[in-house]
């Protein structure tokens, strides 16, 4: 029998051959952490190392708490800048750069076959350009700092194949909360998932990257795409060093296959406070705002702006609405296209990229009994800073549209 | 790590997620092993703390440890005594962070259905067999590199002499 791509993978790096359910001890090609990072460098402390063992195979991307909003983050980010300068590790972004797994991929590190692991639980995000990629924990962090290398066990995969073309009004967010609504957040607990089908092939990377961001809210290990031309173009000047793609054979065992018709898909939207509270837009519409959200990493790309300026260009916003690029490229290019000034006109605060509002560690805290509707990928109870306030989770367009009216609003109605 | 263990089993059900195993408000706060397991379970069984003894054994249904991925979950449930965990299955990082903070999870659904609360039981590691008053059951050894984890109690104390080797 043929074997999946996570098997491949695994295989590849145990130097055997592996199946899923098999418990392997390797080592990832990239290692990412973000401002927890000085927690995890004093779990490194420790272990006894003095050095870490390969400083090169290390990414540290400030952005969870930038610029430091207190004390207590100031000095994480010293500490941070410290370790960085006495391990010389050279992949450090300090905060001019923006949200982890954007510039991650901005910068060249994802890239397909690859090994990728991060202490964040959307480091499934780089699956979209074909690697391996997995959230792990801090100390796991550590332990591959000290050593190189992590115990793993080889996940069992399945398919989410989608078909047809994507409506006007749609958007990746869309079909991403409307598979969590059928799936559930467990969905694909333990599980590899695998997007495939028509609709992924015609996505551009900023798409796939969307859902391969939303695979964590599955429950998924991982959320792997196979690259293609799309892949290879986005890579080229890009890749920071050579690849070999891996895809799944045929006829490889594939746990589950769970097939979706994009092109009758309508909007989306998450109620509080877990991603599979699904409602469709309709069901939704009508809900008061009182904040207005559009960004993080699920959502605050180039594309995602395009679509949420084409809806704010020449109308204002009813509600308090933040916008907030997801990295500093991306800010640039919003810059150019004079998005900026639509949203601006529009009257939404521009915030720096970073997480922001997403976790509730600073801006746009909501106060008891305040509702968002927000772009980003969880809506739990307290996520943003105040545990009496509602999240609701939508795409960039209906965030916008909803922006405009101060209400859960179908994005179709100003397209 | 013991290669058996013994105990009284405390059964829950289905579900059990990382919030009611420890509690979201306390994960950044500093705490020491001992001060989080006050507050292990707190949520879901609040006198668990009480009654619990060294060496007891956590027994749960399906998906035990669902949601985030905290290790001070794990961390808090050791602490209060638990020497193994038996589940009818587990969420993915929980199982990860129970082996790293060196606390065996087993998946075995049969012994979970055979046990009930307050039984005394008895897991041989070495061997894969769950010893119940309603028969033994058994489940698949774990490889050597986890085995070698537990052994060390944990995945930092582990690399800590790998190191010092
Ligand atoms: S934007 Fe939100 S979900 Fe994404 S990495 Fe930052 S905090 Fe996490």
């Amino acid at each position: 029998m043929g074997k999946t791509f996570v098997e491949k993978v695994f295989g590849l790096k145990a130097g055997y051959d592996v199946s899923a359910g098999d418990i392997v001890s390797v080592e990832p090609d990239w290692v990412m952490s973000h401002d927890n990072a000085a927690a995890i460098s004093a779990t490194f402390r420790k272990t006894g190392a003095a050095k870490v063992r390969y400083p090169e195979r290390v990414v540290i991307i400030l952005d969870h708490e930038i610029p430091a909003p207190k004390e207590s983050s100031a000095t994480n980010h010293r500490e941070i800048r410290s370790f960085v300068a006495e391990q010389g590790i050279e992949h450090f972004f300090d905060i001019n750069f923006g949200i982890c797994h954007q510039v991650f991929v901005e910068e060249g590190f994802a890239m397909p076959g690859k090994l990728i692991v991060g202490s964040d639980s959307h480091t499934t995000t780089y699956g979209a350009l074909g690697a391996f990629s997995a959230g792990i924990g801090r100390s796991e962090v550590a332990a591959i700092w000290a050593t190189g290398e992590l115990w793993f066990q080889v996940p069992d995969t399945m398919q989410i194949v989608l078909q047809g073309r994507m409506p006007d009004f749609l958007s990746p967010k869309d079909v991403a909360l409307n598979i969590i609504g059928r799936i559930r957040a467990d969905g694909a607990d333990y599980r590899a998932v695998e997007f495939r089908g028509d609709a992924v092939a015609a996505m551009s990377i900023p798409d796939r990257m969307v859902l391969s961001n939303m695979a964590a809210e599955m429950g998924a290990k991982n959320g792997y795409i196979p690259p293609d031309d799309t892949t290879l173009n986005y890579l080229k000047g890009r890749a920071r060093s050579t690849f070999e793609p891996v895809f799944s054979d045929p006829d490889a065992c594939f746990v589950d296959v769970v097939n979706f018709d994009i092109s009758v898909m309508t909007p989306a939207v998450a109620r509080p406070h877990t991603v599979d509270n699904h409602a469709s837009i309709e069901e939704a519409a009508g809900i008061r705002i009182d904040q207005a959200l559009i960004g993080t990493c699920t959502n605050g790309r180039l594309e995602d702006l395009r679509a949420a300026a084409r809806i704010l260009k020449g109308r204002r916003v009813k509600v308090r609405t933040l916008v907030i690029p997801a990295s500093w490229q991306v800010y640039r290019a919003a810059m150019k296209e004079n998005l900026l000034e639509v949203f601006l006109d529009a009257g939404a605060v521009i915030l720096n990229p970073g997480c922001g509002p997403c976790l509730g560690a600073h801006q746009g805290v909501m106060a008891p009994g305040e509702v968002t509707f927000s772009t980003a990928n969880r809506n739990f109870k307290g996520r943003m800073g105040c545990r009496e306030a509602e999240i609701y989770l939508g795409s960039p367009m209906s965030v916008a549209a909803s922006a405009v009216t101060g209400e859960i609003t179908h994005p179709g109605r100003f397209l | 790590m013991k290669k058996a263990f013994s105990g009284t089993a405390w059964k829950y059900g289905d579900n059990i997620n990382t919030d009611v195993i420890f509690p979201g408000k306390y994960t950044y706060q500093k705490m020491t092993p001992e001060e989080m397991a006050q507050h292990a379970l707190e949520d879901l069984d609040p006198d668990f703390i009480s009654k619990v003894s060294a060496g007891d054994i956590l027994v749960a249904g399906k998906n035990f440890g669902m949601g985030s991925s905290r290790e001070q979950a794990a961390v808090a449930i050791k602490a209060a005594g638990i020497s193994v965990i038996i589940a009818r299955s587990f969420a993915r990082i929980y199982f990860r962070n129970a082996i790293n903070a060196g606390m065996p999870a087993i998946r075995c659904p049969e012994a979970v259905d055979a046990i009930q609360d307050g039984d005394s039981v008895t897991v041989d590691m070495a061997a894969g067999v769950i010893s119940t008053p309603r028969g033994d059951f058994r489940f698949p050894a774990y490889p050597p590199t986890v085995m070698e984890i537990l052994e060390h109690n944990g995945l930092i104390p582990f690399i800590k002499t790998k190191i010092s080797t």
